[in-house]
Protein backbone atom coordinates (compact mmCIF):
# COMPACT_ATOMS: atom_id res chain seq x y z
CA UNK A 1 0.00 0.00 0.00
CA UNK A 2 1.58 3.23 -1.09
CA UNK A 3 0.14 6.67 -0.56
CA UNK A 4 0.42 9.11 -3.42
CA UNK A 5 0.05 12.85 -3.55
CA UNK A 6 -3.66 12.70 -4.33
CA UNK A 7 -4.39 10.42 -1.37
CA UNK A 8 -2.40 12.73 0.91
CA UNK A 9 -4.49 15.65 -0.36
CA UNK A 10 -7.70 13.72 0.25
CA UNK A 11 -6.68 12.83 3.82
CA UNK A 12 -5.73 16.45 4.55
CA UNK A 13 -9.14 17.51 3.26
CA UNK A 14 -10.93 14.92 5.42
CA UNK A 15 -8.94 16.12 8.45
CA UNK A 16 -9.77 19.76 7.58
CA UNK A 17 -6.11 20.77 7.62
CA UNK A 18 -4.89 22.99 4.81
CA UNK A 19 -1.74 21.58 3.23
CA UNK A 20 -0.05 23.56 0.46
CA UNK A 21 0.33 21.77 -2.87
CA UNK A 22 4.13 21.75 -2.70
CA UNK A 23 4.10 20.13 0.76
CA UNK A 24 2.05 17.12 -0.38
CA UNK A 25 4.85 14.87 -1.73
CA UNK A 26 6.79 15.06 1.57
CA UNK A 27 3.60 14.41 3.52
CA UNK A 28 2.81 11.37 1.37
CA UNK A 29 6.34 10.11 2.04
CA UNK A 30 5.85 10.47 5.81
CA UNK A 31 2.55 8.62 5.65
CA UNK A 32 4.26 5.82 3.78
CA UNK A 33 6.98 5.52 6.42
CA UNK A 34 4.44 5.36 9.24
CA UNK A 35 2.06 3.03 7.41
CA UNK A 36 5.00 0.83 6.45
CA UNK A 37 5.72 0.48 10.15
CA UNK A 38 2.08 -0.35 10.85
CA UNK A 39 2.03 -3.01 8.12
CA UNK A 40 3.72 -5.40 10.59
CA UNK A 41 0.31 -5.97 12.09
CA UNK A 42 -0.57 -8.06 9.05
CA UNK A 43 1.74 -10.80 10.36
CA UNK A 44 -0.46 -11.38 13.40
CA UNK A 45 -3.06 -14.13 13.34
CA UNK A 46 -6.19 -12.37 14.57
CA UNK A 47 -8.63 -15.05 13.44
CA UNK A 48 -11.50 -15.22 15.94
CA UNK A 49 -10.19 -12.35 18.11
CA UNK A 50 -12.73 -9.75 19.17
CA UNK A 51 -11.53 -6.15 18.75
CA UNK A 52 -10.93 -4.57 22.14
CA UNK A 53 -13.53 -2.03 23.16
CA UNK A 54 -12.42 -1.42 26.74
CA UNK A 55 -9.25 -2.36 28.67
CA UNK A 56 -11.19 -3.12 31.80
CA UNK A 57 -14.48 -4.94 31.68
CA UNK A 58 -16.92 -2.20 32.54
CA UNK A 59 -20.51 -1.31 31.89
CA UNK A 60 -21.24 2.31 31.50
CA UNK A 61 -23.18 3.58 34.47
CA UNK A 62 -26.72 4.72 34.02
CA UNK A 63 -28.38 7.63 35.70
CA UNK A 64 -31.73 9.32 35.73
CA UNK A 65 -32.31 11.35 32.59
CA UNK A 66 -32.54 14.70 34.32
CA UNK A 67 -30.88 18.08 33.86
CA UNK A 68 -27.71 18.18 35.98
CA UNK A 69 -26.05 21.26 34.56
CA UNK A 70 -26.74 24.24 32.36
CA UNK A 71 -27.51 27.96 32.25
CA UNK A 72 -23.87 28.86 31.68
CA UNK A 73 -24.05 30.83 28.47
CA UNK A 74 -21.49 33.37 29.57
CA UNK A 75 -18.92 30.77 30.68
CA UNK A 76 -19.40 28.76 27.50
CA UNK A 77 -18.87 31.78 25.25
CA UNK A 78 -16.02 33.22 27.32
CA UNK A 79 -13.30 31.66 25.15
CA UNK A 80 -14.92 32.05 21.75
CA UNK A 81 -12.83 33.84 19.11
CA UNK A 82 -16.04 35.53 17.94
CA UNK A 83 -19.21 35.59 20.04
CA UNK A 84 -22.11 37.91 19.35
CA UNK A 85 -25.43 38.38 21.09
CA UNK A 86 -25.07 35.17 23.04
CA UNK A 87 -24.05 33.03 20.06
CA UNK A 88 -20.87 31.65 18.48
CA UNK A 89 -20.29 33.57 15.26
CA UNK A 90 -18.92 31.86 12.14
CA UNK A 91 -18.59 32.81 8.46
CA UNK A 92 -21.71 32.49 6.38
CA UNK A 93 -22.64 28.80 6.00
CA UNK A 94 -25.66 28.96 3.68
CA UNK A 95 -26.33 31.35 0.85
CA UNK B 1 19.24 24.01 56.65
CA UNK B 2 18.37 22.29 53.37
CA UNK B 3 16.89 24.46 50.67
CA UNK B 4 13.17 24.00 51.10
CA UNK B 5 12.53 23.42 47.41
CA UNK B 6 14.71 20.30 47.47
CA UNK B 7 12.50 18.52 49.99
CA UNK B 8 10.44 15.46 49.16
CA UNK B 9 6.68 15.65 49.65
CA UNK B 10 6.87 13.38 52.68
CA UNK B 11 9.64 15.37 54.39
CA UNK B 12 7.90 18.68 53.67
CA UNK B 13 4.60 17.28 54.93
CA UNK B 14 6.20 16.13 58.17
CA UNK B 15 7.94 19.48 58.68
CA UNK B 16 4.68 21.34 58.02
CA UNK B 17 2.82 19.24 60.55
CA UNK B 18 5.58 19.73 63.11
CA UNK B 19 5.37 23.49 62.40
CA UNK B 20 9.08 23.55 61.51
CA UNK B 21 8.19 25.34 58.32
CA UNK B 22 5.19 27.06 56.77
CA UNK B 23 3.63 26.44 53.39
CA UNK B 24 4.30 30.08 52.50
CA UNK B 25 8.03 29.51 53.11
CA UNK B 26 8.03 26.32 51.04
CA UNK B 27 6.06 28.01 48.28
CA UNK B 28 8.31 31.07 48.20
CA UNK B 29 11.39 28.84 47.96
CA UNK B 30 9.88 27.01 44.98
CA UNK B 31 8.68 30.18 43.27
CA UNK B 32 12.18 31.61 43.58
CA UNK B 33 13.75 28.43 42.18
CA UNK B 34 11.26 28.38 39.30
CA UNK B 35 11.83 32.05 38.54
CA UNK B 36 15.56 31.51 38.30
CA UNK B 37 15.26 28.50 36.02
CA UNK B 38 14.18 30.16 32.78
CA UNK B 39 16.91 28.26 30.95
CA UNK B 40 15.08 24.98 31.60
CA UNK B 41 11.82 26.35 30.13
CA UNK B 42 9.93 23.98 32.42
CA UNK B 43 7.34 26.42 33.80
CA UNK B 44 5.48 28.12 30.97
CA UNK B 45 2.83 29.93 33.02
CA UNK B 46 3.76 31.07 36.53
CA UNK B 47 0.90 31.50 39.01
CA UNK B 48 2.56 33.05 42.09
CA UNK B 49 -0.59 34.84 43.27
CA UNK B 50 -2.62 31.64 43.28
CA UNK B 51 0.26 29.77 44.90
CA UNK B 52 0.65 32.23 47.77
CA UNK B 53 -3.10 32.42 48.38
CA UNK B 54 -3.29 28.62 48.48
CA UNK B 55 -0.22 28.46 50.74
CA UNK B 56 -1.75 30.92 53.21
CA UNK B 57 -4.98 28.93 53.22
CA UNK B 58 -2.99 25.73 53.79
CA UNK B 59 -1.11 27.29 56.71
CA UNK B 60 -4.44 28.31 58.23
CA UNK B 61 -5.75 24.75 57.86
CA UNK B 62 -2.63 23.28 59.45
CA UNK B 63 -2.86 25.77 62.33
CA UNK B 64 -6.37 24.49 62.97
CA UNK B 65 -5.14 20.91 63.01
CA UNK B 66 -6.74 20.09 59.65
CA UNK B 67 -3.89 18.90 57.45
CA UNK B 68 -5.02 16.64 54.59
CA UNK B 69 -2.53 14.60 52.59
CA UNK B 70 -1.15 17.31 50.30
CA UNK B 71 -1.72 20.28 52.60
CA UNK B 72 0.64 23.12 51.80
CA UNK B 73 2.77 21.18 49.31
CA UNK B 74 3.79 23.19 46.19
CA UNK B 75 3.33 21.41 42.87
CA UNK B 76 3.77 22.06 39.17
CA UNK B 77 0.84 21.18 36.92
CA UNK B 78 1.26 19.89 33.38
CA UNK B 79 -0.28 22.26 30.84
CA UNK B 80 -2.64 19.45 29.72
CA UNK B 81 -4.76 19.90 32.86
CA UNK B 82 -7.50 22.50 32.63
CA UNK B 83 -7.08 24.90 35.52
CA UNK B 84 -9.76 27.51 36.11
CA UNK B 85 -8.90 30.98 34.78
CA UNK B 86 -5.28 29.93 34.19
CA UNK B 87 -3.93 29.39 30.65
CA UNK B 88 -4.25 25.71 29.69
CA UNK B 89 -2.96 25.23 26.18
CA UNK B 90 -1.73 21.65 25.96
CA UNK B 91 1.40 23.39 24.60
CA UNK B 92 -0.48 24.08 21.38
CA UNK B 93 -0.90 27.25 19.36
CA UNK B 94 -4.49 26.29 18.67
CA UNK B 95 -5.37 26.84 22.34
CA UNK B 96 -3.61 30.21 22.49
CA UNK B 97 -5.35 32.36 25.07
CA UNK B 98 -7.66 29.59 26.30
CA UNK B 99 -8.61 30.00 29.96
CA UNK B 100 -10.85 27.19 31.16
CA UNK B 101 -13.97 28.16 33.05
CA UNK B 102 -13.68 24.97 35.10
CA UNK B 103 -11.12 22.89 37.02
CA UNK B 104 -10.03 19.36 36.06
CA UNK B 105 -11.05 16.70 38.56
CA UNK B 106 -7.45 15.69 39.28
CA UNK B 107 -6.29 19.22 40.07
CA UNK B 108 -9.47 19.83 42.07
CA UNK B 109 -8.74 16.65 44.08
CA UNK B 110 -5.21 17.91 44.73
CA UNK B 111 -6.46 21.35 45.77
CA UNK B 112 -9.09 19.77 48.03
CA UNK B 113 -6.22 17.87 49.63
CA UNK B 114 -4.49 21.20 50.28
CA UNK B 115 -1.96 21.30 47.43
CA UNK B 116 -0.47 24.54 46.12
CA UNK B 117 -0.12 25.24 42.36
CA UNK B 118 3.05 27.06 41.34
CA UNK B 119 2.23 27.20 37.64
CA UNK B 120 1.80 25.25 34.44
CA UNK B 121 4.49 23.02 32.99
CA UNK B 122 5.84 22.53 29.49
CA UNK B 123 5.04 19.40 27.49
CA UNK B 124 4.87 18.09 23.94
CA UNK B 125 1.95 19.56 21.99
CA UNK B 126 -1.21 17.63 22.94
CA UNK B 127 1.14 15.16 24.68
CA UNK B 128 2.34 13.91 21.28
CA UNK B 129 6.06 13.41 21.51
CA UNK B 130 8.86 11.79 23.48
CA UNK B 131 11.30 14.69 23.79
CA UNK B 132 9.29 17.85 24.55
CA UNK B 133 10.38 19.23 21.17
CA UNK B 134 6.88 19.66 19.72
CA UNK B 135 5.79 22.34 22.22
CA UNK B 136 4.58 25.74 21.08
CA UNK B 137 6.52 27.14 24.06
CA UNK B 138 9.81 25.74 22.75
CA UNK B 139 11.83 22.84 24.15
CA UNK B 140 11.92 22.02 27.83
CA UNK B 141 15.51 21.32 28.83
CA UNK B 142 16.78 18.67 31.21
CA UNK B 143 18.80 19.86 34.22
CA UNK B 144 21.10 16.89 33.51
CA UNK B 145 24.19 17.13 31.31
CA UNK B 146 26.62 14.58 29.90
CA UNK B 147 29.66 15.01 32.11
CA UNK B 148 31.15 18.43 31.38
CA UNK B 149 29.43 18.84 28.01
CA UNK B 150 27.09 21.76 27.53
CA UNK B 151 24.81 20.01 25.02
CA UNK B 152 21.19 20.64 25.99
CA UNK B 153 19.49 17.31 26.64
CA UNK B 154 15.85 16.36 26.42
CA UNK B 155 14.00 15.77 29.68
CA UNK B 156 11.89 13.28 27.69
CA UNK B 157 8.26 13.68 26.80
CA UNK B 158 5.54 14.31 26.73
CA UNK B 159 5.66 15.35 30.42
CA UNK B 160 9.08 16.96 29.88
CA UNK B 161 8.43 20.16 31.82
CA UNK B 162 7.18 18.12 34.77
CA UNK B 163 10.28 15.93 34.73
CA UNK B 164 12.67 18.85 34.38
CA UNK B 165 10.95 20.84 37.15
CA UNK B 166 10.96 17.96 39.65
CA UNK B 167 14.55 16.91 38.86
CA UNK B 168 15.75 20.51 39.18
CA UNK B 169 13.85 21.04 42.47
CA UNK B 170 11.65 23.82 41.09
CA UNK B 171 8.70 22.16 42.82
CA UNK B 172 8.28 19.28 45.23
CA UNK B 173 6.39 17.17 42.70
CA UNK B 174 4.35 17.54 39.52
CA UNK B 175 1.40 16.07 37.70
CA UNK B 176 1.99 14.21 34.46
CA UNK B 177 -0.09 12.28 31.99
CA UNK B 178 0.81 9.09 30.18
CA UNK B 179 -0.66 7.84 26.90
CA UNK B 180 2.27 5.71 25.70
CA UNK B 181 4.99 6.39 28.26
CA UNK B 182 4.74 10.14 28.81
CA UNK B 183 5.18 9.90 32.59
CA UNK B 184 7.58 6.96 32.79
CA UNK B 185 10.04 7.84 30.00
CA UNK B 186 10.69 11.44 31.18
CA UNK B 187 10.92 10.21 34.78
CA UNK B 188 13.59 7.71 33.71
CA UNK B 189 15.47 10.36 31.69
CA UNK B 190 15.65 12.71 34.68
CA UNK B 191 16.22 10.37 37.63
CA UNK B 192 12.81 10.73 39.26
CA UNK B 193 9.85 8.44 39.99
CA UNK B 194 6.74 8.41 37.79
CA UNK B 195 3.69 6.18 38.00
CA UNK B 196 0.87 5.68 35.53
CA UNK B 197 -2.00 4.07 37.42
CA UNK B 198 -4.50 1.53 36.09
CA UNK B 199 -6.74 2.96 33.37
CA UNK B 200 -9.76 4.37 35.19
CA UNK B 201 -8.00 5.20 38.50
CA UNK B 202 -7.68 8.91 37.77
CA UNK B 203 -10.53 10.85 36.27
CA UNK B 204 -9.77 12.17 32.81
CA UNK B 205 -12.34 14.95 33.17
CA UNK B 206 -10.78 18.31 32.39
CA UNK B 207 -7.58 16.83 31.00
CA UNK B 208 -7.17 17.77 27.33
CA UNK B 209 -7.82 14.49 25.52
CA UNK B 210 -5.24 12.86 23.25
CA UNK B 211 -6.21 9.16 23.01
CA UNK B 212 -9.06 8.54 25.40
CA UNK B 213 -8.67 4.78 25.77
CA UNK B 214 -4.99 5.18 26.74
CA UNK B 215 -4.69 8.51 28.62
CA UNK B 216 -4.09 8.41 32.37
CA UNK B 217 -2.81 11.03 34.80
CA UNK B 218 -0.23 10.27 37.46
CA UNK B 219 2.33 11.86 39.78
CA UNK B 220 6.01 12.59 39.04
CA UNK B 221 7.95 12.74 42.27
CA UNK B 222 11.33 12.54 43.99
CA UNK B 223 10.61 9.24 45.75
CA UNK B 224 8.31 6.22 45.67
CA UNK B 225 6.76 7.30 48.97
CA UNK B 226 5.89 10.65 47.40
CA UNK B 227 4.33 8.86 44.42
CA UNK B 228 2.13 6.88 46.84
CA UNK B 229 1.04 10.00 48.72
CA UNK B 230 0.28 12.05 45.63
CA UNK B 231 -1.37 9.28 43.61
CA UNK B 232 -3.80 8.63 46.41
CA UNK B 233 -4.75 12.32 46.43
CA UNK B 234 -5.19 12.42 42.64
CA UNK B 235 -7.36 9.38 42.06
CA UNK B 236 -10.87 8.36 42.94
CA UNK B 237 -14.21 7.81 41.28
CA UNK B 238 -15.65 10.71 39.30
CA UNK B 239 -19.16 10.59 37.83
CA UNK B 240 -18.01 13.14 35.21
CA UNK B 241 -15.73 10.52 33.58
CA UNK B 242 -17.73 7.47 32.55
CA UNK B 243 -14.56 5.34 32.43
CA UNK B 244 -13.54 6.32 35.96
CA UNK B 245 -13.58 3.26 38.19
CA UNK B 246 -16.00 3.18 41.08
CA UNK B 247 -13.51 1.52 43.41
CA UNK B 248 -12.26 2.51 46.84
CA UNK B 249 -8.78 4.08 46.83
CA UNK B 250 -6.48 2.29 49.28
CA UNK B 251 -4.01 4.06 51.54
CA UNK B 252 -1.04 3.51 49.23
CA UNK B 253 1.54 4.93 51.61
CA UNK B 254 0.52 2.50 54.35
CA UNK B 255 1.27 -0.35 51.94
CA UNK B 256 4.95 0.61 51.68
CA UNK B 257 6.52 -2.02 53.90
CA UNK B 258 9.46 -2.88 51.66
CA UNK B 259 8.69 -6.55 52.24
CA UNK B 260 8.54 -8.35 48.90
CA UNK B 261 9.48 -11.84 50.11
CA UNK B 262 7.92 -14.51 47.94
CA UNK B 263 6.69 -12.06 45.29
CA UNK B 264 7.00 -13.42 41.78
CA UNK B 265 8.70 -10.96 39.43
CA UNK B 266 8.37 -11.73 35.73
CA UNK B 267 11.18 -10.98 33.27
CA UNK B 268 9.74 -10.85 29.75
CA UNK B 269 12.20 -12.28 27.25
CA UNK B 270 10.78 -10.19 24.40
CA UNK B 271 12.06 -7.02 26.08
CA UNK B 272 15.64 -7.95 25.21
CA UNK B 273 15.66 -5.80 22.08
CA UNK B 274 18.17 -6.09 19.29
CA UNK B 275 20.76 -3.38 19.54
CA UNK B 276 19.88 -2.47 23.12
CA UNK B 277 22.91 -0.84 24.78
CA UNK B 278 24.89 -3.08 27.16
CA UNK B 279 24.33 -0.52 29.89
CA UNK B 280 20.58 -1.06 29.73
CA UNK B 281 20.99 -4.85 29.82
CA UNK B 282 23.32 -4.48 32.81
CA UNK B 283 20.91 -2.14 34.60
CA UNK B 284 18.10 -4.64 34.09
CA UNK B 285 20.26 -7.51 35.39
CA UNK B 286 21.14 -5.47 38.48
CA UNK B 287 17.46 -4.80 39.07
CA UNK B 288 16.71 -8.51 38.92
CA UNK B 289 19.51 -9.20 41.39
CA UNK B 290 18.25 -6.50 43.78
CA UNK B 291 14.70 -7.85 43.84
CA UNK B 292 16.01 -11.39 44.27
CA UNK B 293 18.21 -10.32 47.17
CA UNK B 294 15.12 -8.72 48.72
CA UNK B 295 13.43 -12.11 48.70
CA UNK B 296 11.46 -12.04 45.45
CA UNK B 297 11.38 -14.96 43.07
CA UNK B 298 12.56 -14.10 39.55
CA UNK B 299 10.65 -15.89 36.79
CA UNK B 300 11.30 -15.79 33.04
CA UNK B 301 8.08 -15.08 31.19
CA UNK B 302 6.95 -14.52 27.63
CA UNK B 303 4.78 -11.69 26.32
CA UNK B 304 4.72 -12.87 22.71
CA UNK B 305 2.93 -9.93 21.10
CA UNK B 306 5.31 -7.28 22.47
CA UNK B 307 6.81 -6.39 19.09
CA UNK B 308 3.38 -5.44 17.77
CA UNK B 309 2.67 -2.97 20.56
CA UNK B 310 4.19 0.11 18.89
CA UNK B 311 2.50 -0.42 15.50
CA UNK B 312 -0.79 -1.07 17.32
CA UNK B 313 -0.32 2.11 19.31
CA UNK B 314 0.41 4.10 16.15
CA UNK B 315 -2.96 3.09 14.74
CA UNK B 316 -5.10 3.45 17.86
CA UNK B 317 -3.61 6.62 19.33
CA UNK B 318 -3.76 8.66 16.08
CA UNK B 319 -7.27 7.35 15.36
CA UNK B 320 -8.51 8.53 18.74
CA UNK B 321 -6.55 11.78 18.41
CA UNK B 322 -8.08 12.47 15.02
CA UNK B 323 -11.50 12.20 16.62
CA UNK B 324 -10.65 14.09 19.83
CA UNK B 325 -8.89 16.94 18.06
CA UNK B 326 -11.81 17.53 15.71
CA UNK B 327 -13.11 19.96 18.34
CA UNK B 328 -10.37 22.49 17.53
CA UNK B 329 -12.27 24.26 14.79
CA UNK B 330 -11.80 27.93 15.61
CA UNK B 331 -15.38 28.31 16.81
CA UNK B 332 -15.59 27.71 20.55
CA UNK B 333 -12.12 28.39 21.93
CA UNK B 334 -8.55 29.21 21.06
CA UNK B 335 -7.11 30.33 17.77
CA UNK B 336 -9.06 31.27 14.64
CA UNK B 337 -7.23 32.08 11.43
CA UNK B 338 -7.67 35.45 9.78
CA UNK B 339 -9.85 34.79 6.76
CA UNK B 340 -9.61 36.16 3.25
CA UNK B 341 -12.55 37.77 1.50
CA UNK B 342 -14.95 35.10 0.34
CA UNK B 343 -13.64 32.39 2.69
CA UNK B 344 -16.40 30.17 4.03
CA UNK B 345 -16.57 27.90 7.03
CA UNK B 346 -14.51 25.10 5.45
CA UNK B 347 -11.65 27.51 4.76
CA UNK B 348 -11.95 28.71 8.35
CA UNK B 349 -11.54 25.16 9.66
CA UNK B 350 -8.70 24.31 7.31
CA UNK B 351 -6.69 27.48 7.84
CA UNK B 352 -7.28 27.53 11.58
CA UNK B 353 -6.09 23.95 12.00
CA UNK B 354 -3.14 24.41 9.65
CA UNK B 355 -1.96 27.44 11.63
CA UNK B 356 -2.79 26.20 15.09
CA UNK B 357 -1.43 22.65 15.04
CA UNK B 358 2.27 21.81 14.89
CA UNK B 359 3.73 19.31 12.42
CA UNK B 360 3.67 16.21 14.65
CA UNK B 361 0.06 16.84 15.67
CA UNK B 362 -0.98 17.35 12.05
CA UNK B 363 0.85 14.17 11.07
CA UNK B 364 -0.91 12.10 13.72
CA UNK B 365 -4.35 13.60 13.09
CA UNK B 366 -4.00 12.81 9.40
CA UNK B 367 -2.70 9.27 10.00
CA UNK B 368 -5.67 8.77 12.31
CA UNK B 369 -8.04 10.14 9.72
CA UNK B 370 -6.59 7.76 7.15
CA UNK B 371 -6.84 4.59 9.28
CA UNK B 372 -10.44 5.45 10.12
CA UNK B 373 -11.46 6.32 6.57
CA UNK B 374 -13.83 4.22 4.47
CA UNK B 375 -12.08 1.17 3.06
CA UNK B 376 -9.25 1.17 5.63
CA UNK B 377 -11.14 0.97 8.90
CA UNK B 378 -11.08 -2.84 9.00
CA UNK B 379 -7.58 -3.26 7.63
CA UNK B 380 -5.99 -0.86 10.10
CA UNK B 381 -8.20 0.21 12.97
CA UNK B 382 -10.09 -3.01 13.63
CA UNK B 383 -6.98 -5.12 13.14
CA UNK B 384 -5.10 -2.95 15.65
CA UNK B 385 -7.90 -3.36 18.18
CA UNK B 386 -7.68 -7.13 17.76
CA UNK B 387 -3.91 -7.12 18.26
CA UNK B 388 -4.46 -4.90 21.30
CA UNK B 389 -6.71 -7.61 22.75
CA UNK B 390 -3.88 -10.14 22.21
CA UNK B 391 -1.34 -7.83 23.89
CA UNK B 392 -3.59 -7.53 26.91
CA UNK B 393 -4.09 -11.31 26.95
CA UNK B 394 -0.31 -11.79 27.14
CA UNK B 395 -0.33 -9.87 30.43
CA UNK B 396 -3.49 -11.57 31.69
CA UNK B 397 -1.84 -14.95 31.12
CA UNK B 398 1.28 -13.92 33.03
CA UNK B 399 -0.74 -12.65 35.99
CA UNK B 400 -2.96 -15.76 35.96
CA UNK B 401 0.22 -17.84 36.16
CA UNK B 402 0.99 -16.09 39.46
CA UNK B 403 3.26 -13.23 38.44
CA UNK B 404 2.91 -10.26 40.82
CA UNK B 405 4.89 -7.68 38.87
CA UNK B 406 6.98 -7.47 35.71
CA UNK B 407 10.42 -5.83 35.60
CA UNK B 408 11.66 -4.19 32.39
CA UNK B 409 13.91 -1.31 31.39
CA UNK B 410 12.00 1.98 31.28
CA UNK B 411 13.68 3.29 28.12
CA UNK B 412 16.01 1.84 25.47
CA UNK B 413 18.66 4.52 26.16
CA UNK B 414 19.57 7.46 28.36
CA UNK B 415 18.35 10.95 27.41
CA UNK B 416 19.50 12.21 24.03
CA UNK B 417 20.40 15.74 22.97
CA UNK B 418 17.70 18.15 21.87
CA UNK B 419 17.68 18.22 18.09
CA UNK B 420 19.67 15.00 17.74
CA UNK B 421 16.66 13.12 16.39
CA UNK B 422 15.56 15.86 13.96
CA UNK B 423 16.91 14.15 10.89
CA UNK B 424 15.47 10.76 11.76
CA UNK B 425 12.12 9.62 10.45
CA UNK B 426 9.21 9.89 12.93
CA UNK B 427 9.24 6.14 13.60
CA UNK B 428 12.73 6.40 15.18
CA UNK B 429 11.35 8.75 17.81
CA UNK B 430 8.41 6.43 18.42
CA UNK B 431 10.83 3.67 19.49
CA UNK B 432 11.48 5.55 22.73
CA UNK B 433 8.21 4.17 24.03
CA UNK B 434 8.90 0.55 23.14
CA UNK B 435 8.90 -0.65 26.78
CA UNK B 436 6.14 1.58 28.09
CA UNK B 437 3.47 1.53 25.41
CA UNK B 438 2.37 -2.07 26.06
CA UNK B 439 1.25 -0.98 29.54
CA UNK B 440 -1.15 1.66 28.17
CA UNK B 441 -2.55 -0.75 25.61
CA UNK B 442 -3.30 -3.23 28.40
CA UNK B 443 -4.53 -0.52 30.82
CA UNK B 444 -2.11 -1.64 33.54
CA UNK B 445 -0.29 0.34 36.23
CA UNK B 446 3.40 0.98 35.52
CA UNK B 447 6.07 2.81 37.50
CA UNK B 448 9.52 4.04 36.56
CA UNK B 449 12.18 4.04 39.29
CA UNK B 450 15.68 5.52 38.87
CA UNK B 451 18.24 2.81 39.60
CA UNK B 452 21.51 3.84 37.98
CA UNK B 453 23.52 6.15 35.75
CA UNK B 454 25.14 5.53 32.38
CA UNK B 455 28.79 6.07 31.45
CA UNK B 456 28.09 9.78 30.89
CA UNK B 457 26.54 10.19 34.32
CA UNK B 458 22.95 10.32 33.02
CA UNK B 459 20.15 8.66 34.96
CA UNK B 460 18.60 5.37 33.88
CA UNK B 461 15.39 3.83 35.14
CA UNK B 462 13.66 0.49 35.42
CA UNK B 463 9.95 -0.06 34.98
CA UNK B 464 7.74 -2.27 37.10
CA UNK B 465 4.35 -3.28 35.71
CA UNK B 466 1.63 -4.38 38.12
CA UNK B 467 -1.71 -6.15 38.15
CA UNK B 468 -4.76 -4.00 37.42
CA UNK B 469 -5.92 -2.00 40.47
CA UNK B 470 -2.97 -3.18 42.55
CA UNK B 471 -0.99 0.05 42.56
CA UNK B 472 -0.37 -0.42 46.29
CA UNK B 473 1.45 -3.70 45.78
CA UNK B 474 3.28 -2.25 42.76
CA UNK B 475 4.40 0.79 44.76
CA UNK B 476 5.66 -1.51 47.50
CA UNK B 477 7.77 -3.49 45.02
CA UNK B 478 9.06 -0.19 43.62
CA UNK B 479 9.83 0.91 47.17
CA UNK B 480 11.98 -2.18 47.70
CA UNK B 481 13.75 -1.60 44.38
CA UNK B 482 14.35 2.07 45.25
CA UNK B 483 15.81 1.12 48.62
CA UNK B 484 18.12 -1.48 47.07
CA UNK B 485 19.26 0.80 44.23
CA UNK B 486 19.95 3.74 46.53
CA UNK B 487 19.90 6.21 43.63
CA UNK B 488 21.04 9.60 44.94
CA UNK B 489 22.57 11.33 41.91
CA UNK B 490 21.43 14.91 41.30
CA UNK B 491 22.18 17.21 38.38
CA UNK B 492 24.73 19.92 39.11
CA UNK B 493 23.17 23.38 38.94
CA UNK B 494 24.19 25.25 35.74
CA UNK B 495 20.98 27.12 34.96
Amino acid sequence: MSIDKDTAARVAKLARIKVEEDALPALAQEFNTILGFIEQLNEVDVEGVEPMTSVTPMRLKRREDVVTDGDQQEAILANAPDAREGFFAVPKVVE
Amino acid sequence: MTDLNTLTLSDARDKLRRKDVTSVELTEACLKAAEGAGALNAFVHHTPDIALAQAKAADARIAKGDAPAMCGLPLGIKDLFCTKDVPSQAASGILEGFKPQYESTVTQNLFDAGAVMLGKLNMDEFAMGSSNETSVYGNAVSPWRRGDEETALTPGGSSGGSASAVAADLCLAATGTDTGGSIRQPAAFTGIVGIKPTYGRCSRWGIVAFASSLDQAGPMTKSVRDAAIMLEAMCGHDPKDSTSADLAVPNFEAMLTGDIKGKKIGIPREYHMDGMPDEIEALWAEGRAMLKAAGAEIVDISLPHTKYALPTYYVIAPAEASSNLARYDGVRFGHRATLAAGDGITEMYEKTRAEGFGDEVKRRVMVGTYVLSAGFYDAYYNRARKVRALIKKDFDDAFTAGIDAILTPATPSAAFGLGEMNDEDPVKMYLNDVFTVTVNLAGLPGISVPTGVDHQGLPLGLQLIGRPWEEGDLLNTAYALEAAAGFVAKPGKWW
